[in-house]
């Protein structure tokens, strides 16, 4: 009935390598060369109980999923030691059962990462061209629905990035100079009306030293746009864009 | 060599739109745009292919996240790798263990995929819809109504899938009736 358990000879064990406590009771299931439908409880989990014992740095949040897990087998390695009722013992369910379950189906994802991994590695020796640069001006707004929240965290990121607004510390103690919305729109008019090309709006925040001041020069353009007092055009999606000043004609039509 | 079944007109225009195209180019519109019906496309496709091995081109036709695209092959990697810099790593074990359960169970909640991984996965599924493999699609009608996740078709892409169905199906029968254990002989 009792299995011989390689708990002597077992390769000493140095780093969590797994990823959770499933994970680590598979591994110690399959050292022990024990059946998974009949795991031989005790030994189990007093292997599991030496692991944990091990990390001394484990942190907490990581802990906590593990020693559920303990709490879990010692609730059953319990329940098996009752004595079993005389009558009906046949119906009384395996105390294993549903972890055994819970194994079974871990395995099984478990599993399918190999061939994930696989396609993963056969899919990055293929090389695919990227969207072109669309030779159209980039037409705003963006469909509805085509943007995500992560996308205009990338925009806000990349415009952060050129600005250089995290890598500059900034020590001295400078009184903040409230710009306002409208003098930040007259700035701007100002700028595009002398460049018929438009100005870059990332060479329109160059200077910014606060995330103030970018927002506030992003929102005025956003108000020109809405006034139909500049065109916007923009290249590609996520990239920098111009601001040019629609002529009178332009903005006639609209009224 | 297989005898083209294409009018050659037709595979030049089927080339030319795979070659402009930066994304997997379903078949429909491939013939949209051919103005041919699909079968022709497709036969078009298949010839498009024939003479680009024929010719011994570095590129492929790949069947892909619902579309077909061009794309270099496989052989050429270290060579198109020295021009182009990786810009994400791998994925990590973990990231591939929740994006397996969502790909085989979505729409699927967090705490769902924590219950088969047996840890909690808040991390893993930042990365993977930050990676765009992973997003959000709805909520489930149950009390706190959780967020459904599913995947997307850069994950399709991402390994190289034309579609969920070719997802092998999971090893294992389902656990819901374990069979006894074997009586082995005890190994001496």
């Amino acid at each position: 009935m009792s299995r011989d358990l390689v708990a002597a000879g077992a390769p000493r064990f140095t780093l969590p390598t797994f990823e959770g406590p499933l994970d680590l009771l598979l591994q110690l299931i399959r050292e022990n060369e024990v059946d998974i439908y009949d795991i031989p409880i005790a030994e189990i989990t007093r292997q599991y109980l030496e692991r944990l014992a091990r990390w001394h740095d484990l942190d907490l949040t990581r802990a906590g999923d593990y020693l559920v897990m303990a709490a879990t087998l010692l609730e059953i390695k319990s329940r098996m030691l009752l004595p079993k009722p005389d009558a009906g013992a046949d119906d009384e369910p395996d105390p294993r059962a549903e972890l055994v379950q819970r194994l079974v189906e871990y395995q099984r994802f478990a599993d399918a990462v190999g061939s994930l991994r696989d396609w993963e590695e056969f899919r990055s020796r293929l090389h695919f061209r990227s969207a072109l640069e669309n030779p159209d001006d980039y037409r705003l707004p963006a469909e509805p629905g085509s943007l995500r929240g992560v996308d205009l965290a990338r925009i806000l990121e990349s415009i952060l990035d050129a600005a250089g607004v995290e890598s500059e510390a900034v020590s001295a103690v400078v009184p903040r100079q409230r710009v306002s919305l409208r003098l930040k729109m007259a700035e701007i008019m100002r700028a595009a009306r002398a460049e018929p090309q438009g100005i870059s709006f990332a060479g329109l925040i160059r200077d910014a030293s606060e995330l103030f001041d970018i927002v506030i020069a992003f929102l005025a353009v956003l108000e020109l746009l809405r006034t139909g007092r500049v065109r916007v055009i923009q290249r590609r999606p996520l990239s920098d864009f111009r601001i040019a000043v629609r002529d009178e004609g332009e903005q006639e039509q609209d009224t | 060599m297989r005898e083209p079944r294409s009018d050659p007109d037709r595979r030049a225009c089927v080339e030319a739109v795979l070659f402009v195209s930066g994304e997997p180019l379903p078949l429909a519109e491939i013939a949209r745009a051919v103005d041919c019906t699909e079968d022709q496309a497709l036969a078009a496709l298949e010839d498009v292919q024939g003479r680009l091995d024929q010719c011994g081109s570095g590129l492929q036709v790949v069947a892909i996240a619902g579309g077909y695209q061009l794309c270099t092959r496989p052989g050429l990697s270290e060579v198109v790798g020295r021009l182009l810099t990786r810009e994400a790593g791998r994925l990590s074990r973990a990231a591939l263990e929740t994006v397996a359960i969502i790909a085989y169970r979505q729409p699927v909640t967090q705490p769902e995929i924590e219950a088969v991984r047996g840890v909690g996965c808040s991390s893993v599924l930042r990365t993977l819809i930050e990676r765009d493999l992973v997003r959000e699609s709805g909520r489930k009608p149950t009390p706190g109504r959780p967020i459904l996740y599913a995947t997307t078709r850069s994950f399709l892409h991402y390994f190289a899938l034309r579609d969920l169905s070719e997802l092998p199906p999971l090893e294992g029968a389902a656990p819901s009736a374990p069979e006894p254990a074997e009586t082995e002989p005890d190994p001496a």
